[in-house]
């Protein structure tokens, strides 16, 4: 593929020093591609095609494992990443309740992104933290004993 | 540091921590203690730390040592805070939102009564 | 298996027996056949129910409606009442322990905590505080005096057995894999922590994370490993900071690196990433894992401690078992072997959690019974209702009814009862719970995160779940039941790996204790837990109802009508079930039938 555009480019880059980081190791692919996740908030094509190419590994293999793996994320997302508990302690403790007014706040259903592009949410597994739940993360923080209630206030904090 | 090299050197640095402990608790320093493990953050805990360290600031309050710990297991009480005063036992208190916080450094830490309502045995 | 709907536990202890409670047992079996029950209400006898003093006593289950001071005329009105009519005779029953003491966290006696001895005592990023508090003691002690095949001898003594899930012997294991051949050896610590509702590794990597790094290098000696992983799920992103100071930590001081303690032992440890998948909880999910491919599990032979990281020799445990060997060291294998049953040596963590009063983390010796777990160190069921069943071992464990609350924990007990140690989680389920919607949770669970390698599991749990959720929907049809049977069978027997055949054990157990409850669905279209919103109906009492009109006001969908001070109404066709209008009732008229 081409690299035509300057995003590309910058991909190109992220994934580079990505790869140095972890000395071009087949093996460290993972950490490769958690690193460009973190920097990037997903993995472009751009990028995996270039570390397809330093690592000598196959396209179609990188992709697999790129979507493998639930906290990789092939496609944009939004500026925040919400990760809501779905896992039976949470639900037992009240989180369906939970779970759907923030999904009525919001306006969009789980595993997509925000018309405005500023929210991405998604279910997780269990986040071990069960005595508090019910539970969610925003990008690195984490919010437990969530009620409805509490939601506006946790969501106003973000930009 | 120093490199460890024999179970000698391992003794001296376990009489070294025990020294300090036993210096801080015979100097009549407070410790607080914040349970900052993830289950503790999720039920605020950096927000009680934050409390913890504004009020000592605000209040100009001396001879206090802020630490933190890991999850002790009664993550329900969370956000968890210790106080041990010199050398008496340690007093644990659950559930200490920021406004606690106030009530907690005020009654235990500085007038040096336990603050009963938040107080939980462990 | 005959199923009942009732259970009388009759309590055997001496000072019981003295007062009568096997005459008044007979009574009960008596009375109940008399009224035709006995198909429905099974007697039993029991140890110490707890209110001797006061006996005979009697706990009727599911309710837990403890009755004390029972004679022998009270036998015939008590079945009645409670069995026929369902009213509990409230003037027999113990009195109900007050408030306030659910609030203190009394020290419980039942408790040794030997993982989690320095869990909220110590500053897990000081290495110092670790040490004093006898860290490392254990590793100079095996440099200087023991060889490596000691160190495997007294893992062996101990009884210690793998703490994440499968309990194989660690000290046999340790064994296998010094004596494999390979040049090169590897140390693994599995911090893959994936089953809902366990945190007990959590904790310890988080507060203690040096009796971990000690053990693996107490691990890593014995087997004659240089290199070290520990692998930690990504949704642990405090842990995985933790534990990396501590190695930071360690490092510095010399006690890992080039040799240790001025030994001609060498050894390495880092820190690697999951990057979310269940699946890589699995020995060789993980170990493709942190060989940069997707963590899809192999067959086994060859087990790791032949062929694993890289086709080397490689030693796998869990948090827990590494977290438990410097103690065992210091304190010696006895002193371990003391705790605990016959098979089942030493304590186990285990993670509280659901409808329990007090949940946390709790570190027992094994033999304790469920009861103990619940009643005595978790503080009983939320809100005064009844205990219905207990999830043991994550999404593959079983669900285990009140039968089972005498159940002493152990590794056989459990899988004898239809479920499993697991890495030790503890769901506690009320009398509210949905066995079925339960077990369609943990079915959705297991189906995402299927690694999609193998057709039974790819596909069967697939099937099952689909099963599953029509009989939610109450669209369940007359052979379901027998073809979730007959599906799980050939899952369990087929899949690639445990994960697999793990993962028809909710359905398994579901049906094994609560088959009435899949009969209602199918067969009545009924949810006897109103839970399966497809099945029920939320309806206004006309006779509660003073029509303040707040439930109509918040209603998401306007399915209700109603004039100021009249009765309301909702309409079924509109409504979706969601439980708002009941939530905001003041006067309880809100009905879910």
């Amino acid at each position: 593929m081409a690299i035509n555009t300057k995003q590309d480019r910058d991909f190109v880059k992220t994934a580079d020093e990505a790869v140095d980081m972890y000395h071009a190791k087949k093996e460290e692919l993972i950490p490769i591609l958690m690193k460009v996740n973190q920097d990037l908030g997903y993995i472009p094509k751009a990028a995996m095609e270039h570390i397809s190419s330093r690592l000598h590994v196959p396209q179609s293999h990188l992709y697999s494992v790129a979507s493998f793996y639930r906290m990789f994320f092939t496609e944009q997302t939004g500026r925040h990443v919400i990760k809501f508990c779905e896992s039976a302690p949470c639900h037992v403790a009240g989180g369906r309740e939970v779970f759907e007014a923030l999904q009525e706040q919001l306006s969009i259903s789980p595993g997509s992104t925000s018309d405005d592009g500023k929210w991405t949410l998604i279910t997780t597994s269990c986040l071990g933290v069960c005595a508090v739940g019910p539970v969610m993360m925003v990008d690195e923080d984490i919010y437990g004993n969530l009620t409805p209630e509490q939601l506006p206030d946790i969501l106003a904090k973000y930009e | 540091m120093n490199t460890i090299k024999s179970l000698e050197d391992l003794k001296k640095i376990r009489e070294q921590a025990l020294e300090k402990r036993k210096a801080t608790a015979v100097s009549g320093a407070t410790q607080v203690i914040v349970g900052m493990g993830t289950c503790g953050i999720a039920a605020g805990a950096r927000e009680t730390m934050k409390a913890v360290l504004d009020y000592i600031e605000k209040n100009n309050v001396e001879n206090v040592v802020v630490t933190q710990t890991g999850c002790i297991g009664i993550c329900e009480q969370e956000p968890i805070l210790q106080v041990v005063q010199g050398e008496s036992e340690k007093t644990t208190y659950g559930k200490v939102s920021p406004s606690v916080v106030e009530k907690i450094m005020q009654s235990h830490v500085v007038d040096g009564e336990v603050y009963e309502e938040n107080k939980i045995l462990i | 298996m005959a199923y009942f709907r009732s259970h009388i536990l009759v309590c055997n202890d001496p000072e019981c027996l003295e007062k009568g409670s096997m005459d008044i047992m007979e009574l009960l079996k008596q009375e109940i056949k008399a009224q035709g029950l006995e198909e429905e209400v099974q007697v039993l006898d029991t140890p110490r129910i707890g209110l001797c003093a006061q006996g005979p006593e009697i706990i009727v289950y599911p309710e837990g409606f403890h009755y004390i001071n029972l004679e022998k005329e009270n036998i015939t009105f008590l079945v009645k009442e409670q069995f026929l009519k369902g009213r509990p005779v409230e003037k027999w029953l113990a009195p109900k322990k007050p408030q306030a003491e659910q609030e203190l966290r009394e020290p419980t006696q039942k408790e040794v905590r030997v993982v989690l001895r320095n869990c909220g005592k110590i500053d897990p990023q000081n290495i110092e505080e670790y040490i004093a508090e006898d860290g490392y003691a254990a590793l100079a002690t095996v440099l200087s005096e023991k060889s490596p095949d000691d160190v495997i001898q007294l893992v062996k003594d101990s009884g210690l057995r793998g703490r994440g899930g499968a309990g194989f012997p660690t000290g046999v294991k340790w064994g296998f894999t010094r004596d494999a051949a390979g040049d090169q050896k590897y140390v693994i610590c599995n911090a893959d922590e994936g089953d809902p509702g366990a945190f007990m590794n959590r904790a310890v990597l988080e507060g203690d994370p040096h009796s971990v790094i000690e053990g693996m290098i107490i691990a890593a000696y014995a087997i004659g490993a240089s290199q070290g992983y520990i692998y930690c799920r990504a949704e642990y992103p405090i842990a995985v900071q933790t534990v990396k100071i501590a190695i930071n930590q360690a490092k510095n001081y010399g006690l890992l690196g080039e040799n240790i303690f001025g030994t001609d032992f060498s050894f390495d440890l880092e820190v690697r990433q999951g990057a979310g998948a269940f699946v890589c909880g699995e020995e060789t999910a993980l170990i493709a894992s942190i060989e940069g491919k997707r963590g899809e599990p192999r067959p086994r032979p060859p087990f790791p401690a032949v062929s694993g990281l890289f086709d080397k020799p490689t030693n796998i445990n869990n948090v827990e078992s590494y977290a438990n060997v410097p103690q065992i060291i210091l304190r010696g294998p006895q002193w371990f072997a003391d705790m605990g049953t016959e098979k089942s040596k030493g304590t186990k963590t285990f993670a509280l959690a659901g409808d329990v009063n007090k949940t946390g983390l709790i570190e027992v010796p094994f033999g304790i019974t469920i009861r103990e777990i619940i009643y005595e160190i978790g503080g009983g069921i939320k809100d005064g209702r009844a205990f219905k069943a207990i999830q043991t071992g994550g999404p593959m464990g079983g669900c285990l009814p009140a039968e089972y609350l005498d159940l002493p924990v152990d590794y056989e007990e459990l899988t004898k009862a239809g479920s499993i140690m697991g890495s030790g989680g503890m769901v506690v389920m009320d009398d509210e719970t949905c066995m079925v919607d339960i077990a369609r949770f943990f079915l959705e669970f297991i189906q995402d995160e299927s690694c999609g390698k193998c057709v039974p599991c790819r596909v069967g749990t697939k099937r099952m779940l689909e099963i599953v959720t029509r009989i939610c929907e109450g669209n369940g049809r007359d052979g379901d039941i027998e073809l979730l049977e007959n599906l799980s069978a050939e899952i369990v027997e087929d899949s690639l790996c445990g994960l697999g055949k793990g993962a028809p054990n909710p359905v398994i157990s579901t049906l094994r204790f609560f088959r009435d409850e899949y009969e209602a669905h199918i067969f009545n279209k009924e949810c006897p837990a109103k839970v399966c919103r497809a099945l029920i109906n939320y309806d206004i009492d006309p006779e509660a109802c003073v029509g303040c009109t707040l439930c109509a006001r918040n209603c998401p969908v306007d399915a209700i009508t109603g004039e100021r001070k009249e009765t309301h109404v909702i309409d079924p066709d509109i409504c979706i079930r969601c439980g708002i209008c009941k939530q905001v009732c003041n006067y309880d008229a809100v009905k879910v039938t």
